[in-house]
């Protein structure tokens, strides 16, 4: 017994000494970033100990974008963050854990990635969907993310808005809009992947608005050729932000490592490897290189379109906002 | 006997209602003082704390700003699904969780260990996988859904679907709390009864019945309880529409994800005085019913 607890406590003394040795660092991200981040860590760790010739340890924790958020303000000691919405990195700022001004601390908005929302459709288009006109249309079944629990959602309500828009709609307009396309919805998915399960597990509805990245996951996960993607005529641009979270770095002295790990984002290496996980390299040399994927598409922002996503939160999401009022005035 | 009627089942849920039922001069267990000293740190470290920090989070919103939090249509209509659902799932369970507990209890059959055993799954299995596999099972194209769909049966992401999921949550807990007692119903009253020309319906309204009575109610108002604060299972059944089929906590974390704190846990709060209120009228009512009936308890 004795002898097994001393085996025990060396071992443990081992490992701890083992990880004193090197850095290590912890990304704060969300769920659906789990694959991609894997594979960037590698090549992360790989190139910090060639240019610095120290080893070092990177550590994910997942969650839904704002559960990470929520976690990270309540004191979980991630150095980075790397999110899916910028009102999560924003409620970081306002909880002064990440510097205020951390959108300018990078490149594009701090963003290296985007992505857009698109729409998958059954193998062969049965219904001939082909714009965000035609999910409006009586008898065709939209899956899409319950805005109010997922940026998945929050970014397909504001694309639909903004097309109606783009189309000239005045307000009014776009509501009834959204409105009837929110008619056409018998399932909410709590998140990205819970809608994702929906449509093609469950096999409902005829079309799923979805990031464009998940449309990899999918013919990863489901198969290729059991879904098409549909590029509608205008989407939204959907910015992936990251920032230091300088409270955390400033107690483990990891600020340059922090640092290092988002800029390599930036490199040629790093936006390769978001392409190859579908995400929109902010590097235009890159996007060009992948545009077999990356379709291109007419995006507006959220900035020209809304002012900002705090802004469109407060007149759309919150309690008692246009959201709520599609499902509560009939 | 006394612990499995009286203290076990009721102690998780509310503190039954039986002071002054005993005056016994000599205790077992000495240092009445340090033992209720611990008692109260304890429950307060454990329950009483958190639940004054949610209250006080709460109290960042002035008054209306609290009402409109927790009265908005939405989360009425929430409440109407939680609570009402929690309910018939809970009745469902009363009836259904009694046969169950009287065939494993009265009964000899060939796997009644493994049967036992299944009671307990619902328990120990993580709710979201509940969840998942109830919805994979009644979903349109899923093994049952298949073929009640057509007939015009639909289960999953409706209001059904939720009764269903939070079913099967809460039917261990009417089970294991009538198990025990009916384990101990003595036999010689039954038979006294017989003799004395009683039928068999009379035996089991007037003898039976009686006996089991407030552990089924203590099982009902548990099963009933973690119906309310029910998330995993339900969430994926849900289809979660607005007004229809979204439960309280999903309001819940819809205003977490809007990093409404305090909007939360005011809704949070409501929820927490709902249960409370019922749990102390099934708690009375199970007080009274011992006393009425005089049960050997």
């Amino acid at each position: 017994m004795t002898s097994k607890l001393k085996t025990l406590l060396a071992a443990l003394a081992l490992a701890t000494g083992g990880l004193a040795s090197s850095q290590t660092l912890l990304n704060g991200s969300y769920d659906v970033a789990r694959e991609f981040y894997k594979d960037y860590n590698a090549a992360f760790i790989a190139h910090y100990k060639k240019t610095t010739g120290k080893d070092v340890k990177i550590d994910q924790s997942h969650a839904g974008s704002s559960a990470v958020a929520r976690s990270v303000a309540d004191g979980l000691d991630a150095d980075v963050v790397t999110m899916n919405t910028s009102t999560d990195v924003e409620f970081l700022a306002n909880a002064g854990v990440v510097a205020k001004d951390w959108a300018k601390r990078f490149p594009g908005n701090a963003s290296p990635t985007t992505s857009t929302m698109l729409f998958l459709v059954r193998n062969g288009n049965p219904k001939g969907i082909k714009d965000w006109d035609d999910l409006t249309k009586p008898g065709i079944q939209v899956i899409v993310v319950n805005p109010k629990t997922g940026g998945n959602g929050r970014y397909t309500y504001l694309a639909a808005w903004g097309y109606a828009k783009k189309k000239g709609a005045t307000d009014a307009q776009a509501a009834e809009f959204v409105g009837k396309l929110y008619k056409n919805v018998p399932v909410l998915g709590k998140g990205g992947r819970d809608a994702t399960t929906a449509f093609l597990q469950r096999n409902i509805g005829d079309v799923l608005v979805t990031f464009e990245s998940e449309v990899v996951s999918v013919n990863k996960e489901f198969g290729e050729g059991k879904v098409d993607a549909v590029y509608p005529s205008i989407s939204i641009l959907a910015e992936n932000p990251v920032a230091v979270v300088e409270r955390t770095v400033a107690k483990k002295g990891t600020a340059e490592l922090a640092k290092a790990y988002l800029d390599y984002l930036y490199s040629d290496e790093g936006q390769e490897i978001a392409a190859k996980h579908a995400m929109r390299p902010y590097s235009q040399a890159i996007l060009k290189k992948n545009a077999a994927v990356f379709k291109p598409i007419q995006l507006f922002t959220v900035q020209e379109m809304f002012g900002s996503l705090s802004e469109a939160q407060k007149v759309h999401f919150n309690d008692g906002g246009q959201f709520d009022k599609l499902y509560t005035v009939r | 006997m006394n612990a499995l009627i009286s203290g076990a089942p009721s102690a998780g849920v509310a503190p039954p209602l039986r002071a002054n039922a005993k005056r016994t001069p000599q205790r077992v267990l000495p240092g009445f003082r340090l033992t209720l000293g611990y008692t109260v740190l304890y429950l307060s470290l454990i329950v009483l704390i958190p639940i004054t920090a949610l209250f006080f989070k709460t109290f960042t919103l002035t008054w209306e700003q609290f009402v409109f939090a927790v009265t908005s249509p939405r989360v009425m209509a929430s409440y109407r699904l939680t609570f009402g659902a929690s309910l018939i799932a809970a009745l469902v369970n009363l009836v259904f969780g009694l046969l169950l507990a009287w065939v494993l209890v009265r009964y000899k059959f060939p796997g009644k260990k493994i049967v036992d055993a299944l009671v307990d799954l619902p328990f120990a299995l993580p709710t979201a996988v509940a969840g998942i596999s109830l919805t994979a099972l009644l979903a349109g194209n899923g093994w049952l859904g298949q073929y009640l769909e057509p007939m015009g049966i639909k289960l999953a992401f409706t209001p059904a679907g939720v009764v269903i999921a939070l079913i099967f949550v809460g039917m261990p807990f009417v089970v294991r709390t009538v198990q025990p007692v009916l384990e101990d119903a003595e036999k010689e009253l039954e038979e006294a009864a017989t003799a004395l020309g009683a039928n068999r319906l009379q035996i089991f309204t007037k003898v039976i019945f009686p006996h089991i009575a407030p552990a089924l109610l203590t099982g009902f108002a548990m099963a009933f309880a973690r119906a309310i604060g029910e998330y995993g299972s339900v969430i994926f059944i849900a289809g979660n529409m607005p007004m229809i089929s979204e439960i309280t906590p999903l309001i819940i974390i819809g205003k977490l994800e809007q990093y409404d704190y305090a909007g939360a846990t005011a809704v949070a709060v409501v929820m927490l005085v709902i249960s409370f209120a019922l749990l102390l009228v099934i708690n009375a009512l199970q007080a009274w019913q011992r006393k009425n009936t005089g049960a050997s308890s």
